[in-house]
């Protein structure tokens, strides 16, 4: 699967396509996030597999918004899983990423981690390595557990949230990890919202707070939930956001190229989508 | 264009999270806890979050510095050695070992701490040592 990957970086690089392709290396030891220069051998360069596969991803996309904004007038190479390319999709629409200087070279996700996702597309249309996996069963996986979550009445459902964001640390590591948080100026450190510097977390401002400015941004790609060092189900949180995005404006963050968040049209709702 | 990950420990505190420190043109721009390590698996704290901010902060000293008639000077080492000696001495003298402290830091190697406090218990004679990972 490398093999592939490397090839069409190679084939990029020739073509004087991108200025640097931003992937994953093994480095002393450990898989780091890296920019691959023109003339560089593409040695050490992993995709992300630890233990498990997708055990190390990272931000890529994150790391790209940065280096768009320091050289806007170069293009990019980028290593994107489906998720990432949901992103991608994503930051096009919210203007942080110019799509003529993005070029994704996709990799399939297999059946296991798709699953553990509950993913909804587990590969990028931009595919250039590894097997399209049919995302029935993770889709219906994500359903039944959101569905578990609803037997739950109101008050033990609130109950559950409140006891799981009191165990945060207010790290905001669920904000700086996530590829879709770019705002210059986060409400999370807004007075008025959140207590600044004290313990504990404004419950349950602060994490629906974050909820509700995910709801057409998130990309449900779990890096938040990985980076929570309290262990709070986040992705949980924002895939019941999401849910509701789908039944009342037929919407899915990242899924179509040219899509438009229903919370950025002016004008009446539009109208909901048979499903 | 250059953009490097270096990994690196978290100097925050004794846990000794891994972290890379993203260095874009010669500037740190973040911080990126390291997946892989053991210590951390990926997550941080705050201040290991923030870590790149501390280190190109304008308020770092540069120099040392003496406070002269109220006001902060910039003076040479041997200047601040010799004041901090002799007034260590003084004060030793007048008030006894206990009437002196000494904070040091996370943010230095373990051998210096084992300086500090070893100065601190044979040099002057105090058992009076803290650091700030008390936090
Ligand atoms: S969310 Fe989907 S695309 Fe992303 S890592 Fe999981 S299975 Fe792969
Ligand atoms: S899953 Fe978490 S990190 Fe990923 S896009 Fe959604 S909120 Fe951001
Ligand atoms: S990552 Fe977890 S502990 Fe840290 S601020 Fe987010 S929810 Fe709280």
């Amino acid at each position: 699967m490398i093999d592939m990957v490397k090839e069409k970086i190679e084939a990029l690089f020739k073509e004087k396509k991108i200025a640097g392709f931003l992937g994953l290396r093994e480095q002393n030891g450990q898989v780091a996030p890296h920019l691959f220069m023109e003339g560089q051998a593409l040695e050490g360069m992993c995709l992300g597999d630890r233990k498990i596969a997708g055990d190390a991803r990272y931000p890529l996309n994150k790391i790209l918004v940065t280096l768009a904004r320091q050289y806007p007038e170069e293009t990019f190479g980028i290593l994107a899983r489906g998720c990432d390319e949901r992103g991608l999709y994503g930051l096009f629409r919210l203007n942080q990423l110019d799509p003529d200087k993005v070029i994704a070279v996709g990799i399939a996700c297999p059946g296991d981690l798709a699953l553990a996702c509950e993913c909804k597309k587990p590969f990028p249309e931009a595919l250039v390595a590894g097997e399209k996996i049919q995302a029935g069963d993770s889709i219906k996986a994500g359903r039944e557990t959101l569905a578990a979550m609803d037997t739950l009445d109101l008050d033990k459902r609130f109950s559950f949230w409140k006891n799981q964001f009191s165990k945060c640390v207010k790290c905001y590591g669920c904000r700086d990890i996530c590829p879709m948080c770019f705002c210059r100026e986060c409400s999370l450190e807004c007075e008025d919202l959140v207590s600044k510097g004290d313990l504990p977390v404004d419950i349950p401002v602060f994490h629906l707070t974050r909820a509700m400015h995910m709801a057409d941004r998130c990309v449900d790609c779990g890096l938040c939930d990985e980076a929570c060092p309290a262990d709070i189900p986040l992705r949980l949180l924002y895939k019941k956001t999401a849910q509701i995005m789908d039944i009342e404006f037929g919407f899915t963050s990242g899924i179509n190229k040219d899509e438009r968040s229903p919370l950025s049209m002016m004008g009446p709702a539009p109208k909901k989508v048979a499903k | 264009m250059d953009y490097q990950n270096i990994l690196t420990t978290c100097t925050y505190c004794g846990c000794g999270c891994n972290f890379f420190l993203e260095v874009l043109d010669g500037k740190l721009v973040g911080t990126i806890p390291c997946k892989t390590s053991p210590v951390n698996e990926g997550k941080l704290c705050i201040k290991g979050w923030n870590v790149h901010q501390f280190v190109q902060s304008e308020n770092r000293l540069t120099h040392p510095m003496i406070r002269k008639n109220g006001v902060l000077e910039k003076v040479s080492w041997d200047e601040a050695f010799d004041y901090t000696a002799s007034r260590l001495s003084e004060i030793k003298a007048e008030k006894g070992s206990d009437a002196i402290g000494f904070l040091t830091s996370a943010k230095v190697t373990n051998e210096e701490n084992y300086l500090l406090q070893k100065f601190a218990r044979a040099g002057v004679g105090t058992n009076n040592i803290d650091h700030c990972a008390r936090l």
